[in-house]
């Protein structure tokens, strides 16, 4: 079905400021549920419940002066927190969060682009995205940045390898890379999170390593890297990093739902599929406090641990994974 | 590797566990926790009971201050002004509390007495001036005091060091 230009840009500009609220909100959220495993309270002063430290955060990060170091390379400097928050978002835009609509006789999709490769083209974002952390540290000219950032390209190259093996199941079972049709798949037959257990595992693993938090948050490693590669910024330009790692953590929670727990889907009863955004961002705020919860119980890694763990586990592993159910798909 | 695997999911239920648990955050603003009674914080110029103030402008404790934030500036008592029971007072008396350390040098160095360290922490202001007290400030009751917990709970009989050796 055919869907009108005027209705997809109502829609992307709708859906990326839900995602910008959703970081906002994300952010509070962790705080609250860290500040609760600590037996502290979190963030409990700006609003009921806190909830309006974002927006304090926001007009704080706004208002505070940018500066740059003096031996920094403007350009790159300035330009890397922009294409890490830019593909983080455009990441977005082809997960779908429902089965589409006709209101008033135009035709409403549940995503905001329906691209037959969309699974690929969520990876090659990502990967654009990993430039920015690099290039930014690499561009302020510190030695915590570009640790940082070297760090990021060990740990971002090494754990892409098994997350992008660890969804080849899925796309093998799903016979599509369109995750509009990996959705359909799981509902004819069944949520993939049962016969890609191992997938799940290794992607949700694997996920975290992208999005460099804790326990693998080595790229930042604030207790020996300061900040890692966003040392040197400050004030929406540190927040533009910060919003890119929030939605890059949404963006990846959101197509393991997608792959694994059915999108949009709600179990059993069809009739309630209308709903279908409630249900995918039920699903999602779950998986994003579980990755909260994560970070509040494991402490990070050392470097070699991590690098043993990404290629000597993850990756046999998910290769080992996508081969049976290749072997599978094809005699079963 | 695999005896890794129980104790990391042992560490999902120690943090679980703490959400059910109330926190034990203190609400500072609305709760002020008592503050232990020999708590070193906003200085206090003292007077004796006929009303005559005790400093007699001697500059000791500008001496015995390791930030240098005490000035004081003496004068003669004379008798249609009499100040302080003692030939001199100080005419000028400040204490610039954005430099001071609160170490108490000042109590131990006065000879009379007169300036005491007290419980009052609550001192920040918007402007550094603002923090320089003047004389007259501090001869009077603190404006802001906080609670101060009781003496008895700590100050005991025999000091602990006698009780126990």
């Amino acid at each position: 079905m055919h869907e009108a230009w005027w209705i997809s840009l109502i829609k992307a500009g709708l859906v990326i400021n839900l995602v910008m609220g959703a970081f906002a909100y994300t952010t509070w959220l962790e705080r609250k549920v860290l500040g609760r495993m600590q037996l502290r309270y979190g963030p409990n002063r700006a609003g009921p419940f806190g909830l309006l430290q974002p927006i304090a955060d926001l007009i704080k990060l706004v208002r505070k002066e940018a500066f740059f170091p003096d031996s920094s390379h403007e350009l790159p400097y300035i330009v890397a927190p922009v294409v890490s928050c830019f593909t983080a978002l455009a990441a977005f835009a082809v997960i779908p969060w429902g089965a589409g609509w006709t209101i008033d006789g135009h035709y409403v999709r549940g995503a905001v682009a329906n691209v037959p490769i969309s699974l690929i083209l969520i990876f090659a974002l990502g990967s654009i995205g990993i430039y920015g952390f690099i290039v930014g540290g690499w561009a302020s000219d510190s030695k915590y940045s570009i640790l940082g950032s070297m760090r990021t390209c060990a740990q971002l190259v090494s754990y892409e390898v098994s997350l992008a093996l660890s969804v080849l199941g899925v796309v093998l079972m799903g016979q599509s890379l369109n995750l509009v049709d990996i959705v359909d798949k799981q509902q004819a037959t069944l949520w993939f999170f049962l016969p890609q257990f191992v997938g799940l595992c290794v992607f949700l693993l694997g996920g975290i390593a992208e999005t460099s938090r804790p326990p693998f948050d080595l790229p930042e490693a604030d207790t020996e890297l300061v900040a890692g590669y966003h040392t040197e910024y400050s004030g929406m330009r540190w927040g533009l990093f910060q919003t890119a790692e929030y939605i890059n953590l949404i963006v990846l929670s959101g197509l393991a739902v997608t792959l694994f727990f059915d999108g949009w889907h709600f179990p059993w009863v069809h009739s309630l599929d209308v709903l279908g955004p409630l249900w995918f961002v039920l699903k999602l705020a779950i998986l994003v406090t579980a990755f909260i919860w994560l970070r509040a119980s494991q402490p990070r890694l050392r470097y070699d641990q991590l690098m043993r763990f990404g290629w000597k586990v993850l990756l046999p592993v998910a290769t080992l994974n996508a081969l049976a159910t290749a072997l599978l798909v094809v005699w079963v | 590797m695999a005896d890794l695997v129980p104790p990391t999911f042992k560490g999902f239920g120690v943090t679980l566990k703490q959400v059910f648990k109330k926190p034990i955050t203190q609400q500072y603003p609305e709760y002020k926790r008592p503050v232990y009674p020999r708590f070193r914080g906003r200085h206090r110029l003292w007077r004796h009971e006929n009303g005559l103030e005790k400093c007699v402008g001697c500059s000791l404790c500008a001496a015995a201050c390791p930030a240098d934030c005490i000035r004081v500036v003496a004068a003669e008592n004379t008798p249609e002004n009499r100040v302080s029971a003692g030939e001199r007072y100080a005419r000028i008396y400040e204490i610039n509390m954005s430099r001071c350390i609160f170490c108490g040098y000042c109590e131990l160095a006065c000879p009379f007495d007169a300036i005491t360290l007290g419980n009052d922490f609550e001192i920040s202001e918007y402007n550094r001036d603002d923090l320089i007290y003047t004389k007259d400030m501090l001869l009077a009751e603190p404006v802001k005091q906080v609670p101060v917990a009781d003496r008895d709970l700590y100050d005991t009989p025999i000091p602990y060091y006698q009780s126990h050796s």
